[in-house]
């Protein structure tokens, strides 16, 4: 006997109600190859109808209330590139796009090196969420309020793209278009992050506020990146989220970092810049005037947490 | 389109054609493989309900398509007794009142289960609520569900470690 879903716009909602013997064939296609090349092809053929699928927590919430019909779900957890977590001889990181957050946080090395982008990508859902969720399917939704974002722009992760037209790269503020729209030419699939070695005394936090302590969407998100020398930050990397149509890298923010001791005038100008770049909407998670003067606060708070880091490395 | 697959269910081998690729790893257990221990809550990732352990790993079935389990190992709420005999974080939640009415129960278990597997909740309260607000309960028995996970974390290193002894 067959296994039928009724038909419906979502997943299936009673996958039971199969009447009698007819059953429903779906037009819906699934794939899932082996290789990225047989990904892009399948992908690239079926048009805008075509969805890729890495963790779903993001698809199958959409399938299921209407807002994506998708004619094809290519899958791509079976590629090997795109599940892998690599760690390079001297010392950076190629983290695959469709990689869980729980896949991530189990890597010996990947939180000590980078445990501002692990804490933002375990920011998402709950464990159960994370067991499946991606830092790639985090970006190419393109919430504004994606946690790994910031944390990923304010790391200087560069994003490989893999498409119809061959291989090229991006860096992470560059996907996102605006809210739920990416900068991927279509028939492009996002295969890895790319995370640079980092010098001794250089490390990073993400903060977010949320009104809740768990399992919220955030008012706000900050990620830091800074390398310290002798007390004084040589560079400085700022990510925000949740302020405007797209996560922003505050480069205004990292200059008034950059130089100082991190300081109660270097902060101040930091924080400043950051609640200037806001953009952000009224909702009820969190008005302007709330968003804007958080995006600063958050800010002094992760430059705190990621310079004692940045010391203790 | 039709797709078999092949999935390993509390220990048990079994083989499913499904004829449409949207069919939830959820909706599979309980409408096909009358395993109804599993609960629909709201069917978006948000309560806990339907959590199952997948490759080692608690995930919620409402959000995982059947299709791309082929292969896989699934650990629900049916398989993990021996005969008669309880898990030990059913035992804890029947001692601590870790339920009311019981729908999100089966889902809180698996969790606790995962969290306990995963390790990192220990001893600390704080940890255990951070790592089960996944599931939530309506009937409000966090407290009992927060001692029962404690409990049985403790009872199940005591275990371990007699094991190893
Ligand atoms: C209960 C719940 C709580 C959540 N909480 C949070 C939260 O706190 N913070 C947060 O940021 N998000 C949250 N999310 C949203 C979601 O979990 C994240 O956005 C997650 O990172 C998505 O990853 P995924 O692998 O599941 O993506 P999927 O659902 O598989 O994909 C998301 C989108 O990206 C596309 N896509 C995926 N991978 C690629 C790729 N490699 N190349 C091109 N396109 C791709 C897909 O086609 C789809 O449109 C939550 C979701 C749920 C259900
Ligand atoms: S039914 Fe899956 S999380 Fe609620
Ligand atoms: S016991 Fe009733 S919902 Fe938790």
């Amino acid at each position: 006997m067959q296994w039928s879903a009724p038909r419906n716009d979502g997943p299936s909602q009673a996958a039971g109600n199969t009447t009698g013997n007819t059953f429903i064939m779906s037009d819906i296609q699934y794939v899932a190859p082996r290789t990225l090349d047989e990904a892009i092809g399948a992908y690239a053929a079926a048009g805008s109808a075509a969805r890729i699928l890495a963790g779903g927590t993001d698809l199958l919430v959409q399938m299921r209330s209407g807002a994506v019909k998708p004619g094809l779900i290519v899958d791509i957890k079976k590629i090997g590139e795109m599940t892998a977590i690599e760690e390079t001889k001297d010392g950076g990181f190629r983290v695959g796009a469709a990689v869980s957050g729980m896949a991530l946080h189990d890597h010996p090395r990947f939180g000590k090196v980078w445990p501002g982008v692990l804490e933002a990508i375990n920011l998402i859902g709950s464990k159960q969420v994370q067991g499946r969720a991606s830092a790639g399917g985090n970006l190419c939704n393109a919430s504004p309020a994606g946690d790994s974002v910031p944390a990923l722009v304010a790391a200087g992760a560069v994003v490989t793209v893999a498409g119809p037209q061959g291989r090229r790269e991006l860096k992470v503020e560059e996907v996102p278009a605006g809210p739920g729209r990416t900068n991927l030419k279509p028939g492009e699939i996002v295969v890895a992050f790319t995370l640079l070695p980092r010098p001794k005394g250089a490390s990073d936090a993400y903060l977010r506020m949320i009104p809740r302590t768990e399992m919220d969407i955030a008012v706000v998100g900050c990620g830091v990146n800074l390398t310290m020398k002798g007390g004084v930050c040589t560079d400085a990397r700022v990510g925000l989220g949740a302020v405007a149509p797209t996560v922003l890298l505050v480069e205004a923010a990292a200059k008034a970092l950059i130089g100082s001791k991190l300081d109660e005038k270097a902060l101040e100008a930091a924080a400043r810049a950051c609640s200037a770049a806001c953009r952000p909407i009224d909702d009820k998670r969190g008005t302007i005037v709330y968003r804007t003067k958080v995006a600063g606060v958050l800010l002094r708070r992760a430059t705190a947490i990621a310079a004692k880091r940045a010391q203790e490395r | 389109m039709s797709f078999s697959i092949s999935l390993i269910v509390n220990g048990s081998p079994c083989d499913v054609e499904l004829d449409d690729p949207r069919v939830t790893l959820l909706d599979l257990l309980r409408e096909r493989l009358q395993l109804t221990g599993t609960k629909k809550g709201c069917d978006r990732g948000q309560c806990g309900a339907c959590t199952v352990i997948v490759d080692g790993r608690r995930i919620n079935s409402c959000l995982a398509l059947a299709v791309s389990h082929d292969g896989a190992d699934l650990l629900t709420i049916e398989g993990v007794a021996t005969g008669d005999r309880l898990h030990p974080v059913q035992a804890a939640f029947i001692t601590h009142d870790g339920l009311q009415c019981g729908f999100c129960t089966p889902g809180q278990i698996m969790s606790a289960i995962g969290l306990i597997q995963e390790g990192h909740a220990a001893d600390d309260p704080e940890r255990v609520r951070e790592g089960m607000s996944g599931n939530l309960c309506r009937c409000g028995a966090y407290a009992g569900i927060t001692e029962a996970v404690l409990d049985a974390t403790a009872a199940m290193a005591l275990t371990d470690r007699r094991r190893s002894a």
